[in-house]
């Protein structure tokens, strides 16, 4: 079965200092459909950057990714969004709403990007945010709406495009721990129940039941991967770094 | 497309305000720069710019119309005997002193012309008649100076390079671009007040003759009339023009004056454009990251700029216009002719457009890895 995302021997250098930084080294990763992978690791780890060169906002240095089969590596700048556009979906950990546009305008951005017309944009978001539970909120602006309302508009936001997969980073981080469960329920649906191929970076270990794998980075490459069924449940109410070392 | 570019602009009202403050600053600055540079320049070719003639004769190496040099009127014979002439007049244009009732003494610059059949004569009457100058010892002069010569009404009587002066009505708005007002008067009054031999003219105006090539009748004129020079009437303006603004310091100053204007409300728009383009860099970032195009962006960011310029002009234009009245009554006039109000919108949406094109050379480098940053 073809991957939705295959990294191969995927690595990122910066060009910081006499030396450069190499932020992956060799990584090798693949996500399926349907599947929730969740990327963890402390801070500085790669975590971030492999998400952005997943989601074709940063090139790697080598390498292949390929999304839905297609190679990635080497496409030029001006390719590269069309591909964001086509396959991935973002939702950030600030939401990165706009905040002079309401709920339902939010959307409709990014439908008006993929040229969808504006009365079927209109419907189409409306739609979008009854799915994510906020009928009523059409005509909310980002700053009227609570941090799970916010990040549930970010979530319709990236269905919006109809794309393959979605990319989170730290999804929950500025949630509460009850609305991070229902945005992570959200999310887990978005892979269960919709075949998305879902990639989370999280630090928040409370969230870590929801996740089919776990891939732990350090130092710019993969130190661990296990399914989520091989975790025992205990552990996984337990620090992350201990419930993944554990693993090890 | 959602209106993002409105609702950027319109969210936040201070930086609206912010915004359209610095835009209406620059336009009003550069309205009142180039205005006045605009009024300076008209000033300096009142005169010549409002005669009925076509050419002007002069003494050879005249360089401005005050500067003019007296030669023999009875040049004005041979100027009307030559082919192609329709009418010929003399005029006096000079410099001499008005004596204020409080014994205090002014320049002035005598206009004397021909009352009867006048090529050159006082324009933008408000009080009086051209015809009241056939009196003996008539002036007119223009409102805007009535505090400077100490003149009150019509009727009062003054004393002008020792001869008497009696005020029979009043103009609006011709200035002088030196601080002499214009005091109109007929020729013989003018020969007297200027102390110029009765024989003397400074100036001979011609109109041309209808189908007359004015070329030729200038060439037949420098043929047949000696010691002379022929200028249309365009020359003559331009020539003063460029004496007073570009060989003396005063004009040269109101240039760069103006200049400075240009300059300063340039950088204050592309300031002001660009600060609201950053303040929303983090919008634009996720945009990118969404997968928008570059030209998406633009669009955007250029819409914003259009707005500003649309709003900041208008609001500009209504300022403009109170000052412009306002300068009406001071002795140095803001001019602003329609072509120049016209041209101050393009003008206010090209520095728009341009300071935004600034601001998308920084957009288009943003990162869009920005996004994940917290």
């Amino acid at each position: 079965m073809q991957s939705a995302i295959a990294v191969r021997q995927l690595t990122k250098k910066y060009d910081e200092g006499a030396t450069g930084t190499l932020a992956l080294r060799s990584v090798d990763l693949d996500v399926q459909a349907g599947e929730l992978l969740m990327l963890m690791g402390p801070s500085g780890s790669g975590k971030t950057t492999l998400l952005s060169i997943m989601g074709c906002i940063l090139t790697a240095t080598s390498g292949s990714v390929r999304l839905a089969g297609r190679e990635v590596v080497g496409l030029s700048e001006k390719q590269l969004p069309a591909l964001r556009l086509e396959h991935i979906g973002f939702v950030f950990q600030g939401f990165n709403l706009f905040p002079t546009l309401t709920a339902q305008e939010n959307i409709e951005l990014m439908l008006d990007l993929k040229g969808v017309p504006a009365a079927k944009a209109k419907k189409r978001a409306q739609e979008l945010l009854e799915q994510v539970g906020l009928e009523g909120k059409y005509g909310s602006f980002p700053a009227d709406l609570s941090g799970g309302q916010k990040q549930r508009v970010a979530i319709a936001r990236a269905l919006a495009g109809d794309p393959g997969i979605i990319l989170a980073d730290e999804p929950t981080a500025a949630l509460d721990s009850h609305t991070g469960r229902n945005v992570m329920q959200m999310m887990s649906d978005l892979a269960h129940k919709r075949d998305r191929a879902v990639v989370i970076v999280t630090h928040d270990s409370r969230v870590l039941s929801f996740a089919d794998r776990i891939v732990r980075i350090e130092d710019g490459a993969i130190a661990d991967s296990a399914e989520s069924e091989t975790i025992p449940a205990e552990l996984l109410a337990q620090n992350l770094s201990q419930t993944v070392m554990s693993l090890a | 497309m959602p209106p993002l570019a409105q609702r950027n602009l319109f969210h936040d009202k201070v930086r609206l305000t912010v915004t359209l403050t610095g835009i209406v600053f620059s336009v009003v600055l550069i309205v009142v720069q180039l205005g006045l540079f605009l009024g300076f320049t008209t000033a300096t070719s009142n005169l010549i710019d409002h005669s009925g003639a076509d050419l002007w004769i002069t003494s050879k190496n005249v360089p401005y119309v005050e500067q003019g040099v007296a030669f023999s009127e009875r040049k004005l014979n041979q100027v009307r005997a030559v082919p192609g002439v329709a009418d010929a007049q003399k005029i006096i244009a000079h410099w001499t002193q008005w004596k204020r009732h409080d014994g205090g003494e002014e320049s002035v610059q005598i206009v004397g012309i021909n009352v009867d059949d006048p090529l050159e004569r006082p324009w933008n009457l408000v009080e009086g008649r051209v015809e009241d100058l056939k009196s003996p010892d008539a002036i007119i002069l223009d409102e805007l100076y009535k505090q400077k010569l100490g003149v009150t009404r019509v009727g009062e009587v003054f004393e002008i390079g020792g001869y008497r002066a009696r005020v029979v009505g009043f103009t609006r708005g011709i200035r002088s671009f030196t601080t002499s007002p214009y005091v109109f008067t007929s020729f013989k009054n003018a020969q007297d007040y200027t102390n110029l031999r009765e024989d003397k003219t400074l100036f001979i105006l011609v109109k041309v003759a209808p189908g007359a090539d004015l070329q030729q009748v200038r060439r037949d004129l420098l043929d047949h009339v000696k010691d002379v020079e022929v200028f249309t009437t365009g020359e003559f303006s331009h020539m003063t023009t460029f004496y007073w603004m570009f060989t003396t310091g005063a004009g040269v100053a109101v240039l760069i004056a103006a200049v400075l204007g240009l300059v300063v409300g340039f950088v204050v728009v592309a300031q002001t454009i660009y600060a609201t383009t950053m303040d929303h860099i983090r919008e634009f970032g996720t945009l990118k990251a969404m997968g928008a195009p570059n030209s998406y962006v633009y669009k955007v960011i250029m819409k914003q700029a259009a707005i500003s310029a649309v709003i900041g002009y208008v609001l500009g234009m209504i300022v403009s216009v109170f000052v412009v009245q306002g300068s009406q009554k001071g002795g140095a006039a803001i001019l602003m002719p329609a072509p120049m109000a016209v041209g101050m919108f393009f003008l206010t949406l090209f520095m728009c457009i341009g300071a935004a094109l600034v601001s998308i050379n920084k957009v288009t480098r943003i990162d869009p890895a920005m996004v994940f940053k917290g």
